[in-house]
């Protein structure tokens, strides 16, 4: 399999998880270990003063691990530039989600904002990987403003509801030259599959992982899911008929008849 | 003097960043902190002088997607 880059950095996975939702941080870290993925992201809080509880990253830090904060809980640019600057700092790295999603129902990314903030972290030195609409010409105009990657929504984050958008996915995967990761309604390894079977070049799941029955064994059904998906793409799908023509797969004739 | 961090008002004698980050007993890495809607980078927390009213934000890595 073609190994993934990413602002330079070699990618041996093409699964990415986000760490919400876990029972446990000791789950957590079982399903990132069983997933075998190489970037992990996380949000930022306020520190609760009287509060020693441990340090997340604890769980998640290891050299092949790279951490990707993001900017939940942000509504506009300025709040971005603001985060993205708290997570460089705090994470000793400039790596960055970017997610500006000022709709709480719908967690709707907002396109305009998102890219107004896309402009200006890549020329403060970020590796900017905004979750975005999955709308064709805006990933255009982010790739054009220094994205390291575009990440489209397959539908809204944590509805499990996997390729709503798959059309346009399409035409954002044909026409992009950076990296393209399915981000958010992913819910079954199958919809990973399909995207990663498009030609996306990953993709990112959390909740479809976190809040199954079993997540470390789901996280390896992932894992699995998007190995299938892009071995398949790289070894070109056979094209998909548009009528209910059959066509043999085995000789029909040369046997019992001349 | 009186100052806010994380929202919560917190009477201090410290004068710079530094003080303050002994005093509530900060972690030495995977924190971020800003005053007034400012990003202060570590190395600048020596130096950088706290007045009345300022406001702190103390932020750390949680669980996300």
């Amino acid at each position: 399999m073609e190994k993934l880059i990413i602002a330079g950095r070699e990618f041996n996975s093409r699964l990415f998880l986000g760490t919400g939702k876990f029972q446990s941080n000791e789950q957590m870290k079982q399903a990132i270990l069983a997933s075998e993925t190489e970037m992990v992201t996380v949000a930022m809080k306020r520190v609760e003063l009287d509060d020693k509880e441990d340090d997340l990253l604890n769980h998640i830090l290891n050299p092949n691990i790279q951490l990707l904060p993001n900017t939940s809980g942000v509504r506009n640019a300025e709040e971005a530039v603001f985060a993205a600057q708290l997570a460089r700092e705090a994470f000793g790295t400039n790596w960055l989600k970017l997610e500006i999603h000022p709709d709480p129902k719908y967690l709707l990314p907002d396109s305009i904002e998102t890219l107004k903030a896309t402009e200006q972290l890549v020329k403060l030195g970020f590796v900017v990987l905004p979750y975005c609409q999955a709308d064709p010409t805006l990933c255009k105009h982010l790739e054009e403003a220094g994205a390291a990657t575009v990440m489209p929504l397959g539908a809204p984050i944590g509805t499990n509801k996997g390729l709503q958008t798959r059309d346009f996915l399409r035409i954002i995967i044909e026409q992009a030259n950076v990296p393209v990761i399915v981000d958010a309604g992913i819910g079954a390894p199958s919809h990973a599959a399909e995207a990663m079977e498009m030609g996306a070049s990953a993709c990112l799941v959390n909740t479809a992982i976190a809040v199954a029955g079993n997540p470390v064994e789901m996280a390896v059904a992932f894992k699995e899911a998007v190995i299938a998906g892009r071995r398949a793409y790289e070894a070109g799908l056979g094209s998909v008929g548009h009528n209910m023509v059959a066509s043999a797969s085995s000789p029909l004739t040369a046997f019992l008849n001349e | 003097m009186k100052l806010k961090v994380n929202d919560k008002e917190v009477e201090t004698g410290a004068t710079t960043l530094s003080q303050l980050s002994q005093e509530l007993d900060l972690p030495a890495t995977g924190i971020a902190v800003a005053v007034n809607q400012r990003m202060i980078p570590r190395n600048n927390w020596n130096t950088h002088p706290l007045n009345e009213g300022d406001s702190i934000i103390i932020i750390k890595a949680v669980c996300g997607g």
